[in-house]
């Protein structure tokens, strides 16, 4: 049977190695709808998938997909879909109702330039805010951005070990440049790559909602008599929709158990940022012009720095406030029209100026002389 | 056997029915199909429900696995469990506005799929939980809330729908054809492949008393008077049906399942691989 591929170096396009990284992570089940850029992630497990033991099946829309794979989670399964900006809009109330029923699952999004149809084929990074709040009521998802297909690989793993973790869908937002370029990527041997799998209750177990951070959790059909809702509910899982304390101690605990966790979840790649006094904020892949900005800011004697977020959520706060303290300016390239710079503005507060570089349409990206224009212009008005 | 006990199935709680609905019923009918067939417990059932009165007849109120889900999304959820879970029975329990209103796409391709499922639909012919608004089950010209002047649309006929798109199993009664309605569900809890009930069902709360049948005895009397059974139906003009309650036994072949389809292509697979 073959299971995760070899360890070897490949060539490779982001959305395949998503589909690779899943099958390593462990996922039997994936459900999906076809979708522009997302396509190429149903069409590789729908292969692969099987060969391993697994189940892969088209559902109806991207509603019946994530219940799908909601249920199948509830049957023990690990379990996965994949998407874009329309497909997650019809997802975000599943999202919800995984996040409250605490299901382990991992909704991967590949953006496209929005809003409704808009560009479907093209890149944007329009989809920040929805990850954070697409669903109704109070919330906190685990979001990761990767920005290579090495990375697609690696955070697709994370995505599900911190799903597993802490019993909550996790989101890898990733975009239409990192899902459908192809670079080298290298698959470690197996006994190097770290599986988290999901805590089974004890035979004796009777409650597993709201009695401790992150309850144990049981599989249907195994005799637990587990009840599973979407309604506020006790810690047996009964619906409780009238008392104001369960409903309140039950939400807090959902929202606390990933904020209190935040510093293991949060991940972010820094660079020359000691003492710079320029930083750059970005993710996915507007982060793949930085390094290049940063060397041209250099000759022309400006000191650069980077920090590029690889979760987006939980926001990085206490990091950027660190780092920020000897910047005189932080400049956050997105493409969209302005989304992680109103995070960072909120998050120093004023301390230090936030000056936003938005590009949407066609797909293009922000290049290194875009941004270098923009830091040359700030520097000069800070001087 | 065993004497019948209700209470060997159940949870001890309070159920959330209003007087007179038509939802006990189709549980008791439910568990004493389920007895019947020889079950001593739920262990061997996971019971998915969407939103609704009906989707609280299994949950949490069954002592067993249940989902509850989000609206409409109770047969997708279904999906999932059961290929992963091919041994287990999986029922669905839902009213007509969760699986012919919001989750009708879900209902068809389940029953297109031949997915190895039981559901069972309590036809209440309105959204009685929200207070009492049309439904596409509701008869043509009846008032509802959101129907003031009667209501323009006509109803589907769900059962006819679900055999045309490849159901195993499908039958319709009403809760005054309780014998009937037992064996239907043993019937279509011992079928392999995709089994549909609709349960045409009395809400006195919600419906009765909008349609001038304040009682449920009143409701009761209405199923008996305007059911016509499906082999009297084909004989009968179309113009003659309006209004009319057609029941029995609407298909029962045997076709391959999903779950078997599924499981024998991984099996390829894996060899393959």
């Amino acid at each position: 049977m073959t299971k995760q591929l070899p360890l070897d170096t490949y060539f490779m396009q982001g959305n395949q190695a998503c589909a690779e990284a899943a099958i390593t992570a462990g996922c039997k089940f994936f459900a999906g709808y076809p979708i522009t850029p997302a396509t190429e992630i149903a069409e590789h497990l729908a292969k692969r998938l099987p060969q391993t033991g697994g189940i892969a099946i088209q559902m109806e829309d991207e509603l019946a997909a994530l219940s799908a794979v909601i249920g199948a989670s509830w049957a023990g399964a690990k379990a996965m879909t994949a998407t874009s900006g329309p497909g997650f809009s019809l997802m975000q109330e599943n999202i919800g109702y995984a996040f409250m029923t605490e299901t382990p699952c991992v909704i991967v999004n590949i953006q496209r330039a929005g809003p409704s149809t808009g560009q479907a084929t093209k890149c944007a990074q329009g989809d920040v805010m929805q990850a954070r709040w697409g669903t109704h009521g109070d919330y906190t998802p685990i979001v990761l951005s990767p920005n290579s297909v090495q990375e697609m690989y690696n955070l697709t793993i994370r995505a599900f070990n911190l799903a597993e973790t802490y019993r909550t869908p996790v989101i890898l937002l990733a975009d239409e440049i990192i899902a459908h370029m192809r670079e080298k990527i290298t698959i470690p041997p197996s006994n190097k790559i770290k599986i988290i799998n999901r805590k089974k209750p004890k035979k004796t177990d009777k409650t597993f909602f709201n009695t401790e951070e992150i309850p144990p959790m049981p599989s249907v059909g195994d005799g637990f008599n587990v009840s599973v809702t979407g309604s506020t509910h006790n810690e047996q899982g009964h619906r409780y929709t009238a008392d104001p304390i369960v409903h309140r101690q039950l939400v807090e605990r959902l929202v606390n158990k990933i904020n209190k966790n935040a510093n293991q979840i949060i991940n972010h790649e820094d660079h020359n940022i000691e003492n710079c006094e320029i930083i750059i904020i970005s993710y996915g892949c507007t982060s793949r012009a930085v390094h290049e900005t940063i060397e041209l800011a250099k000759k022309r004697g400006i000191n650069a720095g980077s920090i590029r977020l690889k979760t987006l959520w939980p926001f990085p706060e206490k990091t950027i406030q660190t780092l920020a303290k000897n910047a005189k300016m932080i400049l956050v390239p997105e493409m969209n029209l302005r989304q992680i710079f109103y995070e960072v503005e909120r998050t120093v507060h004023g301390t230090v100026p936030v000056l936003p570089i938005n590009k949407i349409g066609g797909g293009e990206m922000i290049t290194p002389e875009e941004l270098l224009t923009e830091i040359t212009r700030s520097v000069n008005n800070i001087e | 056997m065993n004497k019948f006990s209700i209470r060997k199935y159940l949870r001890d709680m309070p159920l959330p029915f209003c007087p007179g609905c038509g939802n006990p019923t189709v549980m008791s009918c439910f568990l004493r199909a389920v007895h019947e067939l020889g079950y001593e417990d739920l262990r061997k059932f996971v019971f998915c429900s969407g939103i609704g009165c009906a989707a609280w007849i299994p949950s949490p109120y069954f002592k067993a696995d249940s989902i509850h889900t989000t609206h409409g999304r109770s047969i997708p959820a279904a999906t999932g469990v059961k290929l992963v879970r091919p041994t287990l029975n999986i029922v669905v329990f839902g009213g007509d506005g969760d699986l012919v209103g919001i989750g009708l796409s879900h209902l068809i391709h389940a029953a297109r799929r031949n997915l190895d499922i039981t559901v069972i639909m309590v036809n209440n012919m309105i959204y009685g939980m929200t207070g009492g608004q049309m439904a596409p089950t509701t008869p043509f010209k009846a008032k509802t809330t959101t129907t003031p002047y009667g209501n323009f649309e006509h109803p589907f006929d769900t059962t006819s729908l679900i055999v045309a798109a490849g159901a195993c199993y499908a039958a319709r009664w009403t809760t005054f054809h309780v014998e009937q309605l037992r064996e239907a569900m043993k019937k279509a809890l011992t079928t392999k492949g995709f089994a549909f009930i609709e349960a045409v069902s009395q809400c006195p709360t919600a419906f009765g008393k909008r349609v001038g049948l304040k009682t449920t005895k009143e409701l009761l009397q209405w199923f008996k008077e305007n059911s016509v059974p499906l082999q009297e139906a084909e004989r009968t003009a179309e113009k003659d049906l309006a209004g009319k309650i057609v029941v029995g036994e609407f298909v029962s072949r045997e076709l391959p399942t999903l779950t078997e389809i599924v499981h024998e292509t991984i099996k390829e697979a894996t060899n393959d691989a």
